[in-house]
């Protein structure tokens, strides 16, 4: 484990002192004191930011990603003379402890997501604003990514480092054999998956064991039928759930269902991606990571991508392209150095150190030298760009709770039984969104 | 777990004994005495305290607010809604409360019964008894969690060891054991019962080792056979035995957790209440309000058997 030495017991106490804190009806005493603790606690974490030296809270715990981060560290180490200590915590633990990473002491600059879950936080008052650095390299980002570092209230919060696609992945040996045609329309890729499973392929590999590869379809559908706007106002649930549009989405997806793979409830996303690499399943829609699944150079080499079909509106206009990058926490925020690192990950040097070590992802900094870039990342980079809208993820661009809590679990009961509850969804959003 | 009822029993009985003659016997004690026993039963008492009753306080508490664990000034008055919520709107409630139900079932109809039968089956002189009896007990040592590991490795669909003896392995009518909704919570509970029957089976065997052995002599001396033996004596002699394994059976069922939370993190026909604690209360998507309102609900739950447990063991001390 890659646990930050001394933070459990800090993060524990933090913890113990809020559920203390509840009680202040109760026992107004004891939870004043509670507080003071809490408070304390606080700002003794705080003494460790010095002139030159920052600390990095890092959730790139896989082994590539990790290599890539430290190679980006230490380029501005030789860059600014500044002296970064990285603390890498497992992906998922960084993810669910953030809540008390970010009250308790958090590491002065960390590694986080754009979009709604960016905005909360931002919100909530527990990181930096960091307008002042984008002052010097806003020009180095389009609209796109510039309005997804943004917070609701126009302050930038977030420098983005790379960004990946979603969209459909096939081997190309496979298509040229059959002679399949890309479809850019819901028809033709109807068409596409019945041609396939005359074949006997598995038309659509599918995957959702841990319950949020669903989103992707979800969201695309969404797009395509309801148009990008409709999608991020469901998303904040400034939309109801229970109205014709969202049925809409189902009932579109009941098309497809037959066609994505019937184990998919079974699967994690590597399975399926072994399935797309052993050429049983016709075309795989997932985040251009799937390709890290591809060890064997062949195959990799063997594999192409297209956009999410036309439906409805919009065209294919929108592309789902989750960003990752850094924030800088409030204690961050104070810290020369913290910025300049940050300031440095919008920069085309900053973003090639990373890039150089890990190939799966995709630069964002206009001025990132792209030379190295194969022709396969290059397609993936020009679908981003062409884009008219970005969306992130649903787990991204909504309410988390309502991601793990109501719609994932609604979308797998809908794969198992095409069964979906409208006026359900809206309730629970409701009750989610309340919460907040 | 399993060592408080034991406890429990103990202290209970030391306890009820000692109650009819407190006075006279305090008084037998030096000052230094009452001093260390103050400190021995207070230390304990007071962390019970800290860290059991007061959370527990707590979690009623917070059950009532809308809350996203941040800031104080985000906690909004709810009233009854998140149990509103929970009961009437929560898809995954009634299906997890269902699937701790089944698990209790299980649990009880084969789990336990089976380690009574293995307990039976080793408490006679048979050679190599021993071995038979580490064998049983491993799963016992190893923590649910890694149960949940070593039994995907069986039910894997296209590399798991049972569809691969099945015949069925890589082809399209493998049974997905852990993906298919209507197979997977058995699947899991089979591998629960992988370990709880080693633990009953434990907890027996020394149960049987301490029935007198004369009673089983007097049985046969009156022409008892084995069967009637084992059934009318023997098993009746065990009482002690057989209420502590009802009881961790019930806890067993109630506090199922790790086994399904590291097959999906117990969705996809796996939920179980415990999992919705957790799914509410941790991670980014904290909700806190209706996860403490699950967990009172479970609270509730779990003091069933334990007011039922401990007024037995009260009721009987105080009888002696």
């Amino acid at each position: 484990m890659h646990e930050i030495p001394g933070a459990p017991e800090r993060l524990q106490l933090s913890r113990r002192s809020l559920i203390k804190g509840a009680g202040i009806g109760a026992i107004g005493i004891s939870a004043a004191s509670a507080l003071a603790a809490c408070t304390g606690t606080t700002s003794g974490g705080g003494s460790t930011s010095g002139g030159g030296s920052l600390t990095f809270g890092s959730n790139a715990s896989d082994a590539v990603p990790k290599k890539a981060y430290a190679s980006f560290v230490s380029a501005f180490e030789k860059k600014s003379h500044d002296k970064v200590t990285t603390n890498t915590v497992d992906h998922n633990s960084f993810q669910d402890k953030i809540n008390n990473y970010l009250q308790g002491s958090p590491d002065d600059a960390f590694t986080w997501f754009a979009g709604y879950r960016m905005q909360y936080y931002a919100k909530k008052g527990l990181v930096a604003d960091i307008s002042d650095v984008w002052d010097t390299i806003g020009s180095n980002y389009s609209d796109a990514l510039k309005k997804a570092s943004t917070g609701e209230d126009g302050k930038q919060y977030f420098v983005p480092n790379y960004n990946y696609p979603w969209g459909f992945f096939y081997r190309k040996s496979v298509w040229q054999a059959k002679g399949y045609q890309i479809p850019t329309t819901m028809d033709q890729l109807e068409a596409l998956c019945k041609q396939m499973k005359g074949d006997g392929l598995i038309p659509i590999g599918f995957a959702d064991k841990d319950a949020w590869p669903a989103c992707g379809t979800f969201d695309y559908l969404n797009m395509r039928l309801n148009g990008y706007q409709f999608h991020m106002d469901l998303c904040a649930h400034k939309e109801s759930w229970n109205q014709k549009k969202v049925g809409e989405v189902f009932n579109t997806w009941k098309i497809l269902l037959p066609y994505q793979d019937p184990n998919a409830l079974g699967m994690t996303w590597q399975e399926a991606a072994q399935k797309l690499g052993n050429k049983q399943s016709g075309m795989y829609l997932l985040g251009s990571f799937v390709t890290q699944q591809f060890t064997d150079p062949a195959v990799l080499a063997d594999i192409d991508f297209f956009a999410f079909p036309a439906v409805a509106v919009e065209g294919q206009d929108a592309v789902e392209a989750p960003i990752d990058g850094l924030m800088l926490s409030k204690k961050g925020g104070q810290n020369k150095a913290a910025r300049d690192m940050l300031a440095f990950m919008g920069t085309g040097k900053g973003q090639e150190a990373y890039f150089a070590v890990d190939k799966s992802n995709l630069m964002t900094a206009k001025d990132a030298d792209i030379s190295s870039y194969s022709a396969f990342n290059k397609k993936l980079a020009g679908v981003i760009a062409d884009a008219k809208s970005i969306s992130q993820f649903f787990d991204r661009d909504a309410l988390p709770s309502m991601a793990t809590n109501v719609l994932e679990p609604a979308m797998q009961n809908f794969i198992k039984s095409g069964k979906y509850d409208l006026a359900n969804l809206e309730a629970q959003a409701k009750a989610q969104y309340a919460g907040q | 777990m399993a060592v408080t009822p034991l406890e429990t029993t103990a202290a209970a009985a030391g306890q009820g004994t000692r109650a009819p003659v407190r006075r006279r016997r305090l008084r037998q004690f030096t000052a230094r005495d009452r001093v260390v026993l103050a400190i021995m039963v207070g230390i304990p008492t007071l962390i019970q305290l800290v860290l059991v009753w007061l959370p527990t306080l707590f979690s009623i508490g917070l059950s009532f607010v809308h809350w996203n664990g941040l800031d104080f000034s985000d906690m909004k008055p709810a009233g009854w809604s998140n149990y509103q919520y929970i009961f009437t709107q929560y898809t995954q409630f009634w299906p997890a409360v269902w699937h701790n139900i089944l698990w209790l079932l299980f649990l009880g109809v084969i789990g336990t019964p089976l380690g009574l039968l293995l307990a039976v089956l080793l408490d006679q002189k048979i050679r190599g008894s021993r071995i038979y009896q580490s064998i049983f007990f491993v799963p016992v040592m190893l923590s649910l969690a890694l149960i949940g590991i070593i039994w995907q490795l069986f039910y894997s669909q296209d590399n798991g060891l049972l569809n691969f003896l099945l015949g069925t392995a890589g082809k399209p009518n493998a049974v997905d054991w852990l993906g298919d909704s209507h197979i997977n919570l058995w699947a899991a509970m089979v591998a629960a019962t992988w370990r709880h029957a080693g633990y009953v089976m434990i907890l027996y065997l020394a149960g049987l080792k301490s029935v007198d052995p004369s009673l089983r002599e007097a049985a046969s001396l009156d022409g008892a056979n084995g069967r009637q033996t084992f059934l009318r004596v023997v098993f009746p002699a065990m009482k002690p035995t057989n209420i502590i394994i009802v009881v961790i059976t019930i806890i067993e069922s109630l506090r199922a957790f790790d086994v399904v939370y590291v097959i999906n993190k117990g969705t996809n026909g796996l939920e179980l209440l415990s999992v919705l604690v957790i799914q509410n209360l941790i991670g980014e998507g904290q909700v806190i309000g209706v996860g403490s309102a699950l967990a009172v609900v479970l609270l509730l739950i779990s003091l069933i058997p334990i007011v039922f447990y401990l007024s037995r063991t009260f009721r009987k001390d105080r009888l002696q």
